[in-house]
């Protein structure tokens, strides 16, 4: 059987996010709460969560979460590391043996800042040399690969259910302030932890629900611009999208949300002049990445959440409010199980973004 | 002559006990194949000038008639077919040039009807498209690398001129001479009715067209008939014709039968000479004195029309395409082997040339490949058939679809190939007032759109199937297909995958 | 009222518009029986000219010059639409001669034959619109 990445595996799946606005940091322990509770949503072949604001101390360094196959890829990737990076502090990931996890591949985690000299030298921003570092340890260094490389945030994940992955990372023992997570049903049998949700770069993660019919248009667009779709997944399509349309063409969030769930033109063609304007540029100049079929993802990024379904809602997505905390998750009762009493709680439109912010409001 | 090498190819077939005499077979055929006996009062056929148009049979009150191929042979020869064998008796006599109309017919593989496409189910719903928005409406254009904001932080336009065509299907170049002014007209009107575009070919735009304007693609050949400003300023976009896929590497050729009238004024060519375009564009011999004829194009119109670069596929045409993507084009349009034409050496036209399924797909894949597949969009005719080919088609890597034959077979065109004598019986490859007057455009541009409002109709039934709701999603998306019957190099060529994987 | 007229812009001088209106009038079901060895006497017909052909049928003039001049009244108006009982012409001619278009012409059984707009045979619509392979002859109200 083609592993993943060889082959495109379709799924359904569960999401749950926690956010809050005022930065307070929380254990892991809620998060792992409410995916359980959609624990019916998995197969148990694939759980994950991302984290921000877990590494206070940190903060300033770019956090590599890596899975080795064995000592030979890790010191090949460790090569590459220190010939392009500062490393300032490295480890294995900090687990706890569970039942449910097996097949552990070796988890290293490294905290590390691009070396002057060959940041001067590639004539490249910061993040774009990153990028490119991780990508290039993902396609060309065999058995290596880094699934998380954030500053301040970090993604943990497995073949399992996403319970029992929260429970291997011992997530009860950081504290972030956004949490998502993710618990997956493929529909094939992926052996190999790197295929599991979210997907990161830098410091975007993305847990998605879904099976989008516009991969391969998306994923052929998207590869002209630097990326390799190496897991095809639709998560890995989306994350790099946002991370394209977000830092390199210089989109924001709402505008990015007008590209990937554009409205339909009968409702473009309704609105006041400026807005059909600018969504008619939007979808034109953006076209090929337009995404089709059901979705509905949560994008963490540095300082804020956005979730967003697909025009046509097929995908559940609830969000609820209480004081400075958000919650938005596949459904209701996964909000319910951590916070009872809540102020607010709606199911935002197809294509409408609900965006949060530190400090700023819910949109 | 004293032998008869040619034997004609077809027998008319008439059933005496149903033939009223009504004499309209022998009104209506401009061949002159039926006659009426006075003193036995019957109809009579001449086979050896029947053409096979089928207009006698198709008027025929009662269906008297019909039209059979001969079932005289030569003796069996997978070698030497009989048409290999008359093809030199008529070179024998003539001395000359073996002419021939419309598309290739030859037992050439054709890769659409071995590609097979995808349906939702289950994991990804499908959609309802009587019952949900399904869009189909496309922009052709040049798509911007980044974008600009104002002082205000508010996004700017800058989109480079393009066109927006309500379904990805146009009418393919054919031009006023191979063509009737009527079979114009009716194409004309059915491009503005269904909210597309029609393309001029190159014989210039009669003025009396000048009112579809907005619908219109004018076409700068390489006779460059008619090309003058307000020509160009006419039309909607401007596409440079560098080939033409029924005759790769030869220019357009006008038969001096056609040549009469508006037709000979309209190109400036003397009545009965035959107009034989150029081969080359004789100021385009390499990519940049092309690159030089786009910007004078653009300039000439202020850089509000778009243009387009019309190439035949031949065998490096990814590396022309390449080049071109990068020329200022907004817009390359393909035209595989099996593209119609009113007249071309059989020759040229049965061997050179690659299919257009080929074509698209390495043009397409060696656009993403460079990073530039969002400089131009890609337009691809060459026997589009029915909305399955387009719809893979636009999986395969297109933005729209060209249709030409498909067309005059919506007017009324029976395949018959004899374009090239101008004695169309159905009014429309002809000048002659009187088989002209044969295509009423009022019934014509309603049957073209009939027909593409049907394969809109068809391709938004598929799209649906599909789980996909808007067009652009579907573009360049392999995954929807699957090869049936395809060999590793041609899977791996179209960049699908066996069905099964 | 819908008369029929015909686009001489389009018409091809076919012949089939008559050949159509000889069925129609036949109450045949099969074209082929119904015209097979029969010389047709179609109550519309084709004047053809240099490259301009014009079928023509009764007009159905508001103020019929037939009707006017028909001795037995056999010619009537019925719904807008001249129509001829048969039972009482006489055969007498007078409104061939009278009839300006030249749209009357001698029938079976020495009657008189006109254009009815196919109301009284098994067609009820005219056929000549039905046959016209190029749109030329429609059937409408100017």
């Amino acid at each position: 059987m083609l592993k993943e990445g060889e082959i495109r595996i379709p799924s359904g799946c569960a999401i749950s996010g926690i956010f809050s606005k005022s930065g307070k940091r929380i254990s892991g322990e809620s998060i792992i709460k409410s995916i359980a509770t959609m624990h019916d949503r998995s197969n148990g072949l694939g759980g994950g969560f991302a984290a921000y604001g877990i590494y206070p101390e940190y903060k300033d360094y770019y956090a590599f979460h890596i899975f080795y196959d064995g000592n030979i890829s890790k010191k090949e990737c460790e090569e590459f590391l220190e010939r392009h990076f500062d490393i300032i502090n490295l480890s294995k990931i900090p687990t706890r043996k569970t039942p449910g996890i097996t097949d552990v591949p070796l988890i290293w985690r490294y905290f590390v800042t691009p070396l002057p000299t060959k940041l001067n030298e590639s004539q490249l921003d910061e993040k774009e040399f990153v990028a490119r570092c991780v990508m290039k340890i993902n396609t060309k260094i065999n058995g290596a690969y880094v699934f998380s490389s954030g500053k301040n945030m970090g993604v943990f994940k497995a073949v399992g259910y996403p319970e029992d992955v929260g429970e291997f990372y011992r997530l009860s023992e950081y504290e972030g302030y956004s949490w998502t997570a993710h618990g997956r049903y493929p529909t094939n049998t992926p052996g190999w932890w790197g295929g599991a949700h979210p997907f990161a770069l830098l410091d975007y993660s993305v847990v998605h629900n879904g099976e989008i019919s516009s991969y391969d248009a998306n994923r052929r667009s998207i590869e002209m611009y630097g990326y390799k779709c190496t897991l095809q997944t639709d998560t890995e399509v989306i994350t790099y999208i946002i991370d394209y349309l977000n830092r390199k063409i210089g989109l924001n969030l709402e505008e990015i949300s007008a590209v990937v769930a554009a409205p339909f033109w009968q409702v473009i063609d309704r609105m006041p002049k400026e807005e059909k304007e600018k969504y008619t540029y939007l979808r034109s100049a953006f076209a090929s990445l337009l995404i089709t079929g059901p979705f509905s993802i949560l994008v963490g990024f540095d300082g804020g959440m956005m979730a967003l379904n697909d025009r046509l809602k097929l995908r559940s997505m609830v969000v609820g409010e209480k004081d400075d905390m958000v919650y938005m998750a596949s459904e209701e009762c996964a909000i319910r199980v951590i916070e009872q009493n809540l102020d607010k709680v709606w199911s935002p439109q197809g294509g409408e973004a609900v965006i949060v912010t530190l400090n700023g409001g819910a949109k | 002559m004293g032998i008869n090498y040619l034997y004609p190819e077809y027998e008319v077939v008439r059933n005496m006990d149903r033939c009223i005499n009504c004499r309209v077979c022998e009104r209506q055929c401009a061949n002159e194949v039926h006659s009426f006996d006075e003193e036995r009062k019957i109809m009579c056929s001449d086979d050896a000038l029947c053409v096979n148009c089928h207009r006698c049979v198709s008027l025929c009150p009662t269906r008297a008639l019909k039209i059979v191929k001969t079932d005289h042979t030569f003796k069996e020869n997978a070698n030497w077919s009989g048409r290999a064998i008359t093809e030199i008796y008529k070179q024998a006599e003539s001395g000359g040039v073996l002419l021939s109309s419309m598309g290739n017919p030859n037992n050439y593989p054709v890769y659409f009807d071995k590609i097979l496409i995808n349906a939702s189910q289950v994991t990804n719903p499908s959609i309802d498209p009587l019952r949900e928005p399904m869009e189909t409406k496309v922009f052709l254009g040049s798509k911007p690398k980044k974008i600009e904001r104002d002082k205000d932080g508010k996004l700017i336009n800058n989109l480079s001129a393009g066109v927006e065509l309500a379904m990805p299907i146009m009418f393919s170049a054919m031009s006023y001479g191979s063509i009737s002014y009527n079979a114009h007209e009716s194409l004309a009107r059915a491009a503005q009715e269904a909210g597309i575009l029609y393309n001029t070919g190159e014989g210039g735009l009669h003025k009396d067209f000048y009112q579809y304007g907005s619908n219109t693609i004018v076409q700068v050949a390489s006779g460059r008939f008619g090309v003058h400003k307000d020509y160009l300023e006419a039309g909607a976009a401007i596409e440079i014709k560098m080939g033409q896929g029924a005759k790769p590497g030869i220019g357009g050729h006008l038969p001096g039968a056609k040549i009469v009238g508006d037709i000979s004024k309209t190109r400036m060519v003397p009545e009965g000479s035959d107009a034989i375009s150029p081969a080359p564009h004789h100021d385009i011999y390499s990519i940049e004195d092309l690159r030089q004829l786009v910007y004078s194009l653009k300039e000439a119109t202020d850089y509000k029309k778009p243009v387009i670069v019309k190439i035949a596929a031949v065998h490096n045409v990814a590396a022309i395409a390449s080049g071109i993507a990068r020329s200022g084009a907004d817009i390359i349009a393909i035209d595989g082997f099996r593209g119609g034409t009113g007249a071309a050496p059989t020759r040229i036209r049965d061997n050179v040339g690659i299919p257009i399924e080929l074509a698209l797909a390495s043009v397409d894949q060696r656009l993403r490949d460079e990073g530039i597949r969002d400089n131009v969009s890609i337009v691809i005719g060459g026997s589009i058939r029915n909305s399955g080919d387009i719809v893979k088609a636009i999986a395969l890597g297109a933005d729209a679809v060209y249709i030409g034959t498909a067309a005059l077979i919506a007017l009324g065109c029976h395949l018959c190939r004899s374009c090239h004598l101008g004695k169309c019986n159905w009014g429309i490859a002809t000048q002659r007032p009187e088989l002209v007057k044969r295509l009423n455009p009022n019934v014509g541009y309603q049957r073209l759109v009939n027909l593409v409002r049907a394969w809109n109709h068809e391709i938004k039934e598929m799209m649906g199937g599909m789980g996909i709701n808007s067009i652009e999603s579907l573009k360049g998306n392999r995954l929807m297909l699957r090869g049936l019957g395809l060999n590793e190099k041609e899977l791996q060529i179209l960049g699908i995958k066996h069905g099964g994987e | 009222m819908r008369r029929v007229y015909v686009n001489e812009e389009w018409c091809l001088g076919c012949h089939l518009c008559e050949y159509y209106c000889a069925f129609a009038n036949s109450n045949e079901k099969d074209m082929a029986k119904a015209l097979k060895n029969v010389t047709i006497h179609p109550r519309i017909q084709l004047e053809e000219g240099n490259n301009i052909n014009f079928a023509v049928s009764c007009r159905h003039c508001e103020e019929p010059l037939c009707v006017k001049g028909c001795i037995t009244g056999a010619l009537s108006i019925k719904d807008g639409v001249i129509t001829a009982d048969t039972n009482k012409c006489i055969g007498c001619y007078t409104c061939i001669l009278c009839c300006p278009y030249g749209a009357i012409s001698p029938g079976e059984h020495g009657v008189i034959q006109k254009c009815e707009l196919c109301t009284n045979n098994i067609k009820g619509t005219p056929h000549c619109v039905v046959g016209c392979p190029n749109s030329a002859i429609v059937f409408e109200e100017r």
